[in-house]
């Protein structure tokens, strides 16, 4: 086999290309869950219900798909990562499932049967749907800051030694905080660019007081990173270049470690400008009603918090409280070369490929969704 | 080591979790060809009847694909959840095909299969019909990258063992990728689900005409649904005879599993056409057999023996003690010696390892085992013969069931003799369930006959869970079914209600039962 990057480079990539998944889904499945968030509030009565559903009804399906690739690629690229943050997180993360369980189901049933209890019944199904991963997501996340307590045995076995109650530690809870507040304020930016009226107007009195509620947050997250949260720092580790576990590397905690990328590499400050000034400039242009640009710059601001968290913690992944050399840096956690090699024309090919289908389709279904379209669509709209 | 509670749980919950998710994807599989040629067919005679068609079984479609993506999540995660040293040990593999399934086959269909319900105003009719082929495409390719995964879980090719990483790696990709096990397994899966969604149209549409309504559209679906199953259970039976023709050439416990064949017997072997298998005594009570039979279709020559299960025993002890030796090597590379030696001997060893790996569960040191440990290690290499055999038998009876209702169902719409054949839409109608049954017993024989292993020969089943709580495991499964079945009701629920509305569901006003708006709009 010819390998075009070496293995310490495709260990990058990929690092690279798992970031790029994830910004994808903080960004496209973001609004989804957002909306759903925001579906008991921001429509009164069935036909706004209808009209926020219908929103994101064509799209949602293939936004959710970021997240299944990222899972997908997680376990190709990071198998070590994808068995151990996954069975760690056990209850967490079957938590989540079962919130997601009530997405496809209520998007597609909840319309099918007129009666208003079941109809409600669903729409609370699509707001826990929207809820719980959002606040999961973010809690796992500020988790990954704080250090997850695990090791691994001779054989590679991880062995994961806190509990569900343990992940909601003070941290924890601000990033998911932090989730939650983003991804409602981009739902509601989403709102206010695809409805109009009694809908809209509340959208954007959301979206409004989510942002506040979230730069409040990330700015406290910020503080205490930079302030009272021990980072991690690897201190020794055979050649990036080498195939090797976890153990092999020697690793300290140390203060201010998650801030030391941001002072060697300070490009990498864009991140945190872009979500505070992505925030504010998107509420700006909200209130001008310039719906695209509040829209786009909201993503900006997810893609900028997502990339905040991946910037400080590089090279680590998944460090270790309790055993810092077992953490899982970008390094030890990764597939072979050939697999990292195979996936990565993968990417490449199919990656571009699905940016472009996925713009057809939002092209095609654009435009405003109004209480009028979803009367005349009663017997096939969501 | 995981507790056995822990790794009956997660058994349990997988195989749950797998069926239940099997309930849908296959109708998903079909039923999105099905549309494919009802648009066809409009697009190219601009018949509406053909749109009305494609839009009401698309909804039947529709109600039951969320199910298939609510339990498809699950599958996506819980080899992270509940398998995680398989998916440490196997990931640098397995992990490829699953991630390749979502860029290459999952975010088509999922992309496309929202402007197949909403896109219909928007986009030219060719252009519709091509989003519609683009979600059958996308969720026959997703099954594709999943049986590529799943063969390679029963026939390990293209990877070997690192000591450094403790894991099997990639080898070969074209290896991976064109496993034999691969390309049989995933057309007979394929048309099993053509079957199962060609049953549904076709009962349903029985439905309509024995009440006597919706008589065109009706006779149209039941004429698509007969023709497409009885291409689609043709293949069922001829590539699960290829699968079985594979199976026997590579999983020789299997095939020796599913025909209860505890001894080698002169070539060609007899076929066992009934009787209860008895695992302890190692011989079939009250068997019927037909001479020559299974030798000729196992190994499709007269002279090729069939191995027995007491004679692969032999075998397996054989590689059970290699094994052992293996496990030392491996055990001296990582105490540290760098030797060319011990790397040469464990290299030389290494094909045994998994078999070692199997003794864990009675030896945990595994190099110290006794005779009788072995002996229930290799007693273990045999999975439960009894209801491998039984669901075998049942599925084959109901492929060839399929295969005479689709026939006569083919002819009589061939012939138009509907009308004086009635007993053939009553047929139709009460075989809906079974294709389903069919396809749930062909997971049991191909999953259940892998065991004790979840990567054939390379890693055993015992080994493979997370270190959760049985705790754990009993909560989630307990949430599983719960949840599962609650959703269950609800979707039958729904489809019987749509099912029952028939075509008046899509509010045109030109079909019978529309006492809906849109026939008192045209009254008033």
């Amino acid at each position: 086999m010819i390998y075009v990057f070496d293995y310490a480079t495709l260990k990058l990539i990929w690092w690279a290309l798992v970031g790029l998944l994830l910004v994808g889904f903080a960004i496209l499945d973001g609004f989804d869950l957002g909306v759903g968030i925001l579906l008991p509030f921001v429509g009164r009565g069935d036909d706004e219900r209808r009209v926020v559903l219908n929103s994101v009804g064509p799209t949602w399906e293939g936004n959710q798909v970021w997240f299944i690739t990222a899972g997908g690629a997680t376990f190709a690229a990071w198998p070590l990562v994808y068995a151990t943050a996954f069975s760690g997180f056990y209850a967490a993360l079957i938590l989540t499932l079962f919130a997601l369980f009530f997405r496809p189901v209520g998007f597609d049933y909840r319309s099918k049967v007129a009666d208003p209890r079941w109809r409600n019944w669903w729409d609370w199904g699509l707001f826990i749907g929207g809820f719980v991963p959002a606040l999961v997501f973010g809690v796992a996340f500020g988790n990954l800051l704080v250090g997850v307590p695990f090791h691994f045995d001779v054989d590679q076995r991880s062995f994961y030694t806190g509990s569900l109650v343990g992940l909601l530690n003070p941290f924890g809870l601000i990033a998911g905080i932090v989730s939650v507040a983003m991804l409602t304020m981009h739902g509601a930016l989403y709102l206010q660019l695809r409805t109009e009226g009694a809908v809209q107007a509340r959208a954007i009195r959301a979206a409004r007081i989510a942002a506040v509620i979230f730069v409040a947050a990330f700015a406290a997250a910020g503080y205490w990173v930079a302030t009272g949260l021990d980072g991690f720092q690897i201190v020794a580790m055979p050649s990036p270049d080498a195939s090797f576990v976890p153990s092999a590397k020697t690793v300290e905690r140390l203060p201010g470690a998650w801030l030391r990328n941001y002072s060697r590499h300070p490009w990498t400050v864009s991140a945190p400008l872009a979500a505070f000034g992505g925030t504010l400039m998107a509420l700006i242009a909200s209130a001008l009603r310039r719906a695209v640009l509040a829209f786009v710059l909201s993503c900006i601001a997810v893609a900028g918090v997502v990339l905040t968290a991946g910037f400080a913690l590089f090279p680590f992944i998944m460090p270790s409280s309790t055993d810092p050399a077992s953490s899982l840096t970008v390094w030890d956690a990764v597939s072979s070369h050939r697999t990292l090699q195979v996936m990565f024309w993968a990417a490449v090919i199919f990656l571009p490929l699905i940016l472009v289908y996925t713009s057809w389709v939002y092209r095609v279904m654009r435009g405003k969704v109004t209480v009028q379209h979803v009367k005349d669509g009663s017997h096939s709209l969501y | 080591m995981p507790s056995a509670d822990v790794v009956d749980l997660s058994r349990l919950q997988f195989a749950v979790t797998a069926l239940y998710h099997f309930l849908f994807v296959p109708l998903t599989l079909g039923l999105s060809w099905i549309l494919v040629i009802m648009e066809s067919v409009y697009v190219m005679t601009g018949k509406e009847i053909y749109r009305d068609m494609t839009k009401f079984w698309g909804k039947l479609f529709g109600i039951n694909f969320a199910m298939g993506v609510t339990t498809g999540i699950t599958m996506e995660f819980q080899f992270g959840t509940n398998w995680a040293y398989f998916s440490h040990y196997v990931g640098d593999i397995f992990g490829a095909p699953l991630a390749l399934e979502g860029l290459m086959a999952f975010f088509m269909e999922s992309t496309f299969v929202g402007l197949f319900f909403f896109g219909w105003e928007r986009l030219g009719r060719i252009q519709h019909l091509g989003v519609t082929f683009l979600v059958a495409l996308g969720s026959n390719l997703s099954a594709l990258w999943i049986l590529i995964a799943n063969a390679w879980m029963q026939y390990p090719v293209g990877a070997e063992f690192n000591a450094e990483t403790m894991r099997m790696e990639l080898t070969s990709f074209a290896d991976l990728l064109f496993n034999p096990i691969a390309g049989p397994k995933f057309v007979h899966t394929l048309a099993a689900g053509y079957t199962a969604a060609s049953m549904f149209v076709l009962g349903i549409s029985s439905y309509y005409l024995l009440r006597r309504r919706d008589h065109s559209f009706a006779v149209r679906s039941f004429a698509v649904a007969a023709g497409f199953g009885l291409a689609s259970v043709l293949s069922v039976l001829v590539l699960g005879d290829e699968s079985g023709y594979t199976t026997g050439e590579v999983q020789k416990v299997k095939l020796a599993a599913i025909e209860a064949e505890w001894d080698t017997e002169k070539p060609p072997a007899s076929f066992t056409a009934f009787g209860f298998p008895n695992q302890k005594a190692e011989r079939t009570d009250f068997a019927i057999k037909i001479p020559f039979l299974m030798g000729l279709m196992a190994t499709r020559s007269v002279d090729t023996p069939v191995t027995g299960i007491k004679e692969l025993k032999q075998e397996h002890e054989t590689r059970i003690r290699n094994g052992m030796k293996a496990y030392a090597a491996l055990q001296r590379l990582k105490s540290g010696d760098r030797s060319p030696e011990a790397k040469a001997e464990f290299d030389r060893l290494k094909a045994d390892l998994g078999y070692g790996l199997l003794l864990k569960k009675h030896a945990p040191a595994v190099v110290d085992a006794t005779p009788d440990q072995i002996r229930a290690a290799v007693d273990d290499t045999i999975p439960n013969v009894l209801p491998i055999f039984w669901s075998f038998r049942l599925m084959v009876g109901l492929g060839l069931w399929f295969l005479f209702v689709f026939a006569s169902a083919f002819i009589i719409v061939a012939r138009r003799r509907l009308a004086n054949n009635q007993w053939i839409l009553k047929l139709a109608l009460w075989s809906i369930p079974l294709p389903w049954i069919a396809i749930e017993l062909g997971w049991i024989v191909a999953e259940y006959g892998r065991q004790p292993w979840t990567i054939s020969e390379v890693l055993p089943t015992h080994l493979s869970t997370s270190s959760v709580t049985a705790t754990d495991v009993a909560t989630s499964l307990a949430g599983f079914i719960a949840f599962y079945t609650a959703l269950l009701i609800v979707e039958l629920y729904l489809m019987f209600k749509y099912a029952r509305l028939g075509p008046s569901s899509l509010g045109t006003g030109r079909y019978d039962d529309e006492s809906g708006a849109a026939v008192h709009g045209a009254h008033t």
